[in-house]
């Protein structure tokens, strides 16, 4: 048991399990919704032993030997081509304290998603195996520690997504599929030409003693590594890091959604089917904060540390300008997509503070955003499903027709705005904490702290537009929660509680790597600086 | 005035024009065949003088002896050819068989 | 028995009242007595309290217990939960206790017959909860978490009758504007965070006293007092975010009772309280200021108000102003003993108002009432006295309070030579002794004026009328002091309450607050915390002594001329009252006709309301449509623009693909097809041809090489 390769497991069950659908004949929609069911399930039991076996003492970030599950296999190595050297792409999977949340995030909103998707009738065969595929892609990100293999998840992940918005989506899907797919291509090119440029500079040192270039992030983090004339190495004195640093971000940044790259993220989700909204918020969102926490912090300590307050000030436009644009929606969707852009900027700030705090606020966040947003867009499913409109103000005195959901909802609206005792709360409270510990972004956090206030404008207006006042008289048919929504929506709710009372279960598990991660932050300028000199 | 290997070439170059002007003036296309039947001919005769006069051995007169045989051959499928074409056409003259134009 | 015993019975205190909104709320279809559980679950929880007040006084009157766990621990810095246990937070538990209690009670047949009955129920619960939570809690980050919570229940319990748009708009603005103050409160918290990595109070305390303040500035100290106000600005309804407690009047009257007049819109003052020892002097004239404003415009107001409820509701916002004013001229001790005094007599008016209300059957506008005296004998009796107690009338509790705090701002204005407070203080007492009386006067006295309504009115059952009787009784000043005219010489405040240790460095204090170093022992006040083991920190700091000699000298002086003028203003206020709607000697409405100007600005509340609808929200409703607007079109715009650029261009570079480039090849082809065109004229099929041209090319090529 102590080698099996949970890693791998996890993340290509549902590939197998894609495999398996396609033998089933079209007209068994039963059996393909289970066994997407069982994958994801057993996807959840993973996840969980994984956390059993977590070692909570050990950081990750850079240091190869403190990652766990390990791994590592020969994938492709080719020395033919005598002007390029030897190509080395190493299967490499790992994680530690900033993957593992998300891994157990991405497993229970899989999970969900599937019970979410059962109402799904449109050639049902395709749809799940479109969705099994884009599930192996975003766990791939998430445990992959070689940049070709987080690239190739993450080029995985787009094209069911594509398929899923473009064949199960509403009116406008042709429009909304191609957007995104086109703006998150667009932003994969800026990764790829960094991946390639970062490849060229670093070079790793084998077992055998030879040094060959290499695709190894953690290798990449480490500036003894580099080459001295790589055009992304630490050691040339015309590096292009900062340019590269740049591109990587915005490659990352248009995934979050960050502002001004956002506007694909209103359409993508208005137009998506229920479950995959709560898919494209819950987790997809993630991977852009995670890519950079992954990726551009650790490999740029230097560079991110002379432009941490950019990025703190996208985060406060993100905050302010998010919420203020749901403030003036009227498709109760826009309104929580918007939303989910106000909320990620949070991430953004608390990573930008650079110290434990904040950056364990940013990741707590990203957890939090994913529970209580799927949350969010599974309340508007339901409603739409009954109602077949999502228009704010076409609802009223909801509460009375259907008061357990209204419960739910009054739950994840406060969730949303940070009430206390709500796992929200505590990653809010943190970020702005460790933001406001920095010294350069304090400005820039106390104006983000407005979106407190906003927040709890656009919801509440949200929620009294919904459930408050009288009932409407065309509603008065519209039957409260089915037992297929408990399911979805008594786990995530008992998460948001759980985590709201006692966040230290999940933030024991984070807290060696964010401990880890902003010592090297609060190092790298010596360490880099002295490189040149 | 001993005959050397210029007489030789010179008659060669005489069968060769007369086999040239056979083939290019005459209509008849088994007119054309002997003019062919010339040429061949004055290069046997050059080859076997250049064997002669060139201290080449018995090769010369060897593939004198080929192209006579080969002569004979082609003689044979000409002359077959020569029949179909006046099958296909009627005809035999060469001036009006000029479907290879197109 | 030790000081462990206390903090095991404040956790049951705190916990039960979960407890019971749990069960309450996931039972409340299945099982329709269960607000009897929640009922009995108050019951207990006061008299565990009213057990914690007895031995906490009696056995450790000058001890702080103290209890935490952590909660989340990160590296060096550990956020902990924990209790704590002094005079103030007893008290104050045994207010909150009983006012619950006593407002289940009441609510059993106030809100009898509603269709959500048992959630009503399971929402007090968490109120209750949340409220005690504020009370024991021993750091700011808990004092923010229940300050929130309590912000919820109060949100939920204000739109209770959702179906009420009026409700759910006072429920959401009631929310929104709190959470405008908490901005103020949670930057105070990052502030303090930032500078001390705690939120324990008595780490702060202890660390201010040792000298490090924020950013090294007695200037930021100041602005993190003050940002901390902002939250009991927003929570106490203090100006200028006053505007959403008279709305909260939309909800149930036991709700106004309970959370917007006695313990909930005193959890500021209290915030206030606790963090006392930080507020430098530049905070403490902001705090003063912010309440002499609350105190007074309020008052204005409600002189004009026609509803029973929202006279009640500025009363409480100027009485609440009072106690912020005491606390920002320095008058501790009183502004707090104004606070539990005040939560008692206001309890039992909003109460009682909700036993008019309930035998008019919901008619809560006072022109449509009258002589109702009659009919409610009881309700009468404890409104009345309840009155008197507000109004600043001998032998009641609101007597000793008031004087107290008007002697404060007395002495202030002499110490400081600022008579502002005192003006304010004095002027407030006149216009509330007014206004209190015409609402009782109309209410209850005269003719009935709505015959109809009256002739159904009859006196509320029993569950209804003990509540007022409660706290009817406790509004006398034989609780708190034996002798009506002098509070000092009770227990309440010689011996429980005591004024904290200020810890702010010496320069930023007033001079009347500065230690007095001739005198190392406690004055006659009594004031330091006794250490004990679990406080050793914060009374460790060296500062023993917080007010000096002269403020105590000169509240002393300033008491019996502050007595003098107070009664003297209270009698002239009541007597107005009879005046003008007893007697009918003077006419109001002339009054009003000829004051026009002043008498709109009161009647329509100064015009916040609109003032703040078409600055504050309508800007924030502008700006947000104008950034969805920009959102939609100019950004989304420049994404569309630059496909549609993409596209154009592509289309270009198509047409230019077609034409030019196959263009170029297919000019290529034609080029050759011509060349073989002419080329094809020596093809004449002839053999002979041929032949020709092949010796004469012969011939060429043996020309040209001939020289080889």
């Amino acid at each position: 048991m102590q080698n099996f390769p949970i890693l791998s497991f996890i993340t290509f069950l549902p590939l197998l399990g894609m495999v398996i659908l396609l033998f089933i004949p079209k007209k068994n929609e039963l059996i393909i919704k289970s066994l997407t069911l069982v994958v994801t399930s057993l996807q959840v039991i993973a996840a969980i032993v994984i956390l059993h076996g977590y070692n909570y003492a050990l950081g990750g970030i850079n240091d190869p030997n403190s990652f766990q599950f390990i791994e590592k296999y020969r994938w492709i190595d080719i020395t033919g081509f005598s002007w390029i050297g030897r190509i080395k792409v190493d299967y490499f999977l790992g994680i530690d304290g900033i993957s593992v949340p998300l891994v157990l995030l991405t497993a229970i909103i899989s999970f969900i998603a599937t019970l979410s998707s059962w109402t799904i009738n449109k050639s049902v065969k395709g749809y799940f195996a479109m969705f099994l595929l884009l599930d192996t892609g975003m766990m791939g990100v998430f445990v992959a520690l070689d940049l070709f293999l987080f690239y190739i998840f993450w080029e995985l992940m787009l094209l069911p997504m594509y398929f899923l918005i473009g064949i199960w989506g509403g009116p406008r899907r042709e429009y909304a599929a191609i957007k995104f797919f086109l703006y998150t291509l667009f932003g994969s090119i800026f990764i790829l030409i960094v991946m390639i440029a970062l490849y060229f500079s670093t070079k790793e040192v084998l077992p055998d003693g030879s040094r060959v270039f290499t695709f190894n992030m953690l290798a990449m983090m480490n500036p003894q590594n580099y080459t001295a004339t790589g055009i992304l190495s630490p050691l040339n004195p015309n590096n292009l890091r900062l340019i590269a640093y740049i591109a990587l971000f915005v490659g990352f940044a248009i995934k979050i959604p960050m502002f001004p790259f956002h506007t694909w993220l209103p359409d993508a989700h208005v137009e998506a089917p229920t479950a995959i909204s709560v898919i494209l918020a819950g987790v997809l969102l993630k991977m852009g904060t995670y890519g950079i926490l992954r990726v551009c912090f650790p490999i740029f300590p230097d560079i991110t540390r002379e432009l941490v307050w950019y990025i703190a000030l996208f985060g406060m436009i993100n905050i302010i300008y998010g919420a203020l644009c749901a403030l003036a929606q009227k498709d109760f969707k826009k309104m929580i997509a918007y939303s989910s852009i106000s909320h990620m900027g949070l991430v953004l700030l608390g990573m930008a503070s650079l110290n434990a705090m904040g950056i364990t606020g940013a990741v707590f966040q990203m957890f939090n955003h994913g529970t209580i947003t799927a949350m969010l867009f599974l309340i508007v499913g339901v409603i739409y499903d009954r109602a077949h409109t999502r228009g704010l103000d076409d609802f009223g005195g909801l509460a009375t027709q259907m008061p357990i959901y209204a419960g739910f909802t009054t739950l994840a609206f406060f969730a949303a705005i940070g009430l206390p005792g709500l796992s929200g709360f505590v990653s809010e409270a943190f970020v702005f904490l460790g933001a406001f510990g920095f010294g350069n972004i304090r400005v820039l956090t106390v104006i983000s702290t407005l979106g407190i206030l906003l927040g709890a404008g656009y919801m509440l207006w949200a929620m009294q537009r919904v459930f408050l006042g009288g009932l409407k008289e065309k509603w008065a048919s519209l039957k409260d929660l089915t037992f297929r929504e408990y399911a979805m929506l008594v786990p995530l709710a008992v998460i948001v509680i759980f985590l709201g009372v006692y966040p230290s279960a999940m933030l024991n598990l984070m807290n060696s790597s964010v401990n880890a991660m902003a010592k090297l932050m609060a190092g790298a300028q010596t360490v880099y600086g002295s490189l040149l000199h | 005035m001993e005959v050397g290997l210029n007489h030789f070439l010179f008659v060669s170059v005489c069968l060769f024009s007369l086999g040239i002007f056979g083939i290019v003036t005459r209509k008849n296309a088994v007119m054309v065949l002997m003019g062919i039947e010339l040429i061949l001919n004055s290069a046997n005769i050059n080859f076997v003088a250049f064997a002669k006069y060139g201290n080449f051995g018995y090769q010369g007169q060897i593939v004198a002896l080929f192209v006579i045989i080969l002569a004979a051959a082609e003689a044979a499928i000409a002359l077959a050819i020569v029949l179909n074409i006046y099958k296909t056409f009627s005809t035999v003259n060469v001036d009006e068989i000029d479907t290879m134009k197109d | 028995m030790t000081g462990n015993n206390l903090i095991d019975i404040a956790l049951i205190i705190l916990f039960l009242p979960l407890l019971g909104f749990t069960v309450t709320l996931f039972l409340a279809k299945k099982v329709k007595k269960i607000y009897l559980f929640e009922t009995l679950i108050i019951i207990v929880a006061f008299v565990l309290s009213v057990i914690l007040v007895f031995l906490k006084l009696n056995y450790f009157p000058n001890a702080t217990t103290t209890s935490e766990v952590s909660w989340i621990s990160l590296g060096s810095i550990s956020i902990d939960l924990g209790i704590m246990v002094d005079n103030i937070a007893v008290l104050m538990i045994f207010v909150v206790s009983l006012i619950s209690m006593l407002v289940h009670l009441f609510s059993i047949a106030y809100m009898h017959g509603d269709k959500r009955y048992n959630r009503y129920f399971a929402y007090l619960g968490i109120f209750t909860f949340s409220m005690n939570g504020i009370v024991f809690t021993h750091n700011i980050l808990m004092m923010y978490i229940f300050w929130e919570l309590v912000g919820l229940s109060s949100y939920l319990l204000i739109g209770f009758w959702y179906e009420k748009k009026s409700a759910s708009d006072a429920g959401k603005k009631a929310f929104i504007v709190n959470r405008v103050g908490d901005l103020g409160f949670f930057s105070g918290i990052l502030i303090l965070f930032a500078t001390y990595h705690t939120f324990t109070f008595d780490k702060i305390f202890h660390q201010i006293s040792l000298g490090v303040i924020p950013f090294n500035s007695e200037f930021w100290l100041t602005v993190t007092g003050i940002l901390i106000f902002c939250g009991a600005i927003g929570k106490s309804a203090q100006f200028p975010l006053h505007v959403w407690l008279p709305d909260a009047m939309e909800g149930p009257t036991p709700v106004s009772a309970l959370i917007h007049a006695a313990t909930m819109v005193a959890a500021g003052v209290y915030l206030v309280v606790r963090v006392f020892p930080i507020l430098t002097s530049g905070a403490l004239e902001f705090i003063a200021i912010i309440g002499a404003l609350s105190a007074f415009i309020p008052a204005t107001i409600a002189i004009t108000q026609n509803d029973i409820k929202k006279v009640l509701a500025y009363s409480t916002v100027s009485q609440l102003g009072y106690m912020v004013m005491a606390l920002g001229v320095g008058a501790y001790k009183f502004a707090f003993f104004h606070l539990v005094t005040h939560a008692f007599f206001k309890a039992a008016l909003f109460l009682g108002s909700g036993s008019v209300i309930h035998a008019m059957h919901h008619e809560q506008d006072i022109r449509k009432m009258g002589g109702l005296r009659k009919k409610l004998p009881l309700t009468y009796a404890t409104f009345l006295i309840s009155t008197l107690a507000i109004s600043g009338v001998p032998l009641t509790s609101g007597f000793l309070s008031k004087d107290g705090i008007l002697a404060g701002t007395f002495a202030f204005g002499n110490l400081t030579g600022q008579w502002f407070f005192a003006f304010v203080g004095f002027l407030v007492a006149l216009v509330t002794a007014f206004y209190m009386f015409r609402l009782v006067i109309l209410t209850f006295h005269g003719e009935p004026r709505d015959k109809e309504k009256y002739d159904h009115a009859k006196e509320s059952p029993f569950v209804m009328v003990m509540p007022l009787v409660v706290l009817a009784t406790l509004s006398i000043f034989i609780w708190y002091t034996p002798n009506p005219f002098n509070p000092e010489q009770g227990a309440f405040l010689s011996k429980w309450v005591k004024a904290p240790t200020i810890v702010t460095p010496q320069d930023s204090r007033y001079s009347f607050l500065k230690s007095d170093e001739a005198q190392p022992e406690a004055n006659v006040q009594g004031i330091q915390n006794v250490p004990t083991p679990s406080s050793t920190e914060a009374a460790n700091s060296g500062e023993e002594i917080t007010f000096s000699k002269t403020y105590t000298e000169a509240m002393e002086h300033a008491h019996i001329p502050a007595m003098m003028l107070s009664l003297f203003l209270a009698g002239i206020g009541i007597l107005f009252a009879f005046l003008f709607y007893q007697w009918k000697k003077l006419d109001a409405d002339k009054l009003a006709e000829k004051i026009n100007p002043l008498y709109k600005l009161s009647l329509n509340k100064w015009y916040f309301d609109e003032i703040y609808d078409a600055t504050f929200v309508a800007l924030t409703l502008g700006i947000s449509k104008v950034l969805a607007w920009i959102d939609a079109n100019i950004i989304d715009g420049i994404v569309n623009g630059s496909a549609t650029v993409t596209k154009m261009f592509s289309s270009f570079t198509g047409k230019f693909d077609n034409v030019v480039v196959d263009g170029m090849v297919n000019g290529a082809a034609y080029m050759s097809g011509f060349i073989g065109l002419m080329f094809r004229k020596l093809q004449t099929g002839k053999v002979q041809t041929y032949i020709v041209l092949v010796v004469f090319s012969l011939v060429i090529l043996l020309f040209l090489f001939k020289s080889f």
